[in-house]
């Protein structure tokens, strides 16, 4: 019998990606596009939504190639539901309703927090880690329990990929690949720990204080010329990377769960890896993170879980295709895990 | 642990050494032992270096609040909130010693099994506690279920793990740290919100300032809920 094969769209953010997945979780294609503007500048809806319209079409047309697959050989069309920016998810919305009745294929919803765990665990063959998903809307601490998956502890203001991107303003660095990359990079020269605020509740955290707090030490420190911008970078990372921490290892205590996966954007810096991997080391679990390819928001992240529900006979009518700029992961109901 | 593996994590072994204790359980900062003092039944909870943690920040960490954690066991007996009685400190061990409480924690409880009756009283009871600590200007940090113990003997509701309390009158940290226990509600005991409720209801009873808390807690779950989620 042949497999069923799920061509995935992700749109809800600076990147378009289309992806097609097999059943047995084979990726046979994944390419993306990024939108980059200007340092000191992030993305704004409604050019990030024409940059997904001008290359979605042609992403799916590679994607097909690449898989050496033809339209007729895709069984299911899945898109990012949300939760994202309106403009752009609805792009890649469109796209996918357009596909789904050319080809005559049932079209399915994913939310695209449950897209990253489901890639992570899938990639890495992690069974029932704690998930930490970082990125630059997301910072959430999650456990699966009873068909959901659970969020344990979040932020209670700024996501830390926004933290992080916000703070690359401030030094005025490029957003080519991505700010938190470049912020990644500077700080490998840092040498210097400036103290900063550091706000952990429960398993909960918090960054808008910090990056007040920031935002003004570093004008002041680079004038005086007591701190570099390398410093700067080093410190912030060693703080908000350490509350991470200290939260997840939290949830594990809670759950009693030895093992983590990291998922979301900001979960491909190498040093927030090596912490966490510190920490699991000493509770005696095993670490699961994935590289860029599939912790930066792509179209197989959203083609597999896609393919998941299709199996379980669950489809989205046509007409309740729509979008949703705020979409928790915990509203979805896991039908396919036990 | 032996002496040498304490060393090596630049520990001095406390005066009751941890050989001779049981360890209860390996949180995120602290581990917590089981031991005997002068023939009484004592808790050793030593905070533990991490070696993830930037050198620097991991001691200004540990020592802060192990610091604000004796603080506020003290301040809660002052107010009346059940704590287990505080035997002694080693700062230079990181090491905090008390009672220990013969019971369970409300984690626990719940995992047995409860009846809605008994929920609903024991949800009444932690919100008047809650209460009268947030009148005192007392807030916790890290609410959750396992902070909290019932005596086996008197079925008295014990708070413990205060490493993240703080003191504040303001009505956003005391909206937090009640938004951080229904968080644990809603995410490790789904089945039973309905104690949460209890939680509040009595809350909103017997604290003074229960209308600006409570407004404030509305605020906390709406930034949550309307937090632009891109990525
Ligand atoms: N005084 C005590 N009496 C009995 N059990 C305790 C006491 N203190 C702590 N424990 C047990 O140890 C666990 C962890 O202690 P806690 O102070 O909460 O440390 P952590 O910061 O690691 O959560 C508690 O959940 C409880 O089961
Ligand atoms: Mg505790």
């Amino acid at each position: 019998m042949t497999q069923a094969l799920c061509l995935g769209i992700e749109g809800s953010a600076n990147k378009i990606g289309v992806g097609i997945v097999r059943e047995d979780g084979e990726i046979l294609a994944n390419p993306r596009h990024t939108y980059i503007t200007p340092p000191g500048q992030g993305f704004l809806p409604r050019e990030t939504a024409v940059h997904h319209q001008e290359h979605v079409v042609s992403l799916v047309q590679q994607a097909l190639k690449e898989a050496k697959v033809a339209p007729k050989n895709i069984s299911c069309i899945a898109y990012t539901k949300g939760p994202g920016m309106g403009g752009p998810l609805v792009a890649g919305a469109i796209a996918a309703r357009m596909l789904a009745q050319l080809w005559k294929v049932p079209i399915i919803a994913v939310n695209h927090c449950v897209g990253h765990i489901e890639m992570g665990r899938i990639v890495t063959g992690a069974r029932d880690p704690v998930v930490l998903y970082v990125s630059g809307g997301n910072t959430q601490v999650i456990a699966y329990s009873e068909q959901r998956y659970r969020i344990f502890g979040e932020t209670i203001d700024l996501a830390v990929g926004n933290c992080l991107d916000k703070f690359a303003r401030v030094l005025n660095l490029s957003n080519d690949p991505s700010p938190g990359y470049n912020i990644e990079q500077l700080a490998k020269e840092g040498s210097q720990f400036i103290e900063l605020p550091y706000v952990v509740k429960g398993m909960d955290v918090s960054f808008s204080g910090l990056l007040s707090f920031i935002e003004e030490k570093t004008k002041e420190l680079l004038a005086s010329k007591t701190a570099t911008p390398a410093d700067m970078c080093f410190s912030l990372q060693e703080t908000i990377f350490a509350m991470l921490v200290e939260v997840t290892e939290r949830a594990m205590a809670h759950c009693n769960t030895r093992d983590v996966l990291i998922v979301g954007g900001v979960g491909c810096n190498m040093r927030l890896q090596e912490m966490m991997q510190q920490m699991v080391e000493d509770r005696g679990g095993e670490l699961y993170a994935i590289d860029e390819r599939y912790c930066i928001d792509n179209g197989a992240m959203i083609a597999w879980p896609g393919l998941l529900a299709f199996k379980q006979g669950q489809f989205t009518p046509l007409e309740e295709a729509t979008c949703t700029q705020r979409f928790r992961t915990d509203d979805v109901l896991v039908t396919w895990r036990d | 642990m032996s002496k040498d593996d304490l060393a090596k994590e630049g520990f001095l072994d406390p005066i009751i050494s941890t050989a001779s204790c049981q360890l209860l359980s390996q949180g995120a900062e602290a581990r917590v032992w089981s031991g005997e003092f002068l023939g009484r039944p004592v808790i050793l909870k030593q905070r533990f270096k991490k070696k993830y943690r930037h050198p620097v920040l991991d001691k200004h960490l540990n020592h802060s609040r192990l610091k604000q954690e004796v603080r506020s066991l003290l301040k809660a007996r002052k107010l009346g909130i059940p704590t287990p009685v505080l035997y002694d400190v080693e700062l230079e061990a990181s090491t905090i010693y008390m009672e220990r409480i013969a019971g369970c924690s409300v984690k626990e409880l719940l995992k047995k099994g409860m009846s809605p009756a008994d929920r609903h009283s024991l949800g009444r009871k932690i919100g008047q506690l809650l209460a009268t600590m947030h009148d005192g200007s007392l807030v916790h940090g890290d609410l959750t279920t396992s902070n909290m113990l019932v005596r086996s003997d008197s079925q008295d509701l014990v708070m413990i793990d205060f490493g993240l309390s703080s003191i504040s009158g303001l009505a956003e940290d005391k909206a937090v740290d009640l938004y951080v226990l229904e968080r644990a509600f809603n995410s490790a005991h789904a089945t039973s919100v309905d104690m949460y409720d209890a939680v509040l209801e009595a809350y909103k009873q017997h604290s003074r300032q229960w209308c600006p808390t409570l407004n404030k807690l509305a605020d906390v779950r709406m930034r949550g809920r309307k937090r632009v989620m891109v990525g």
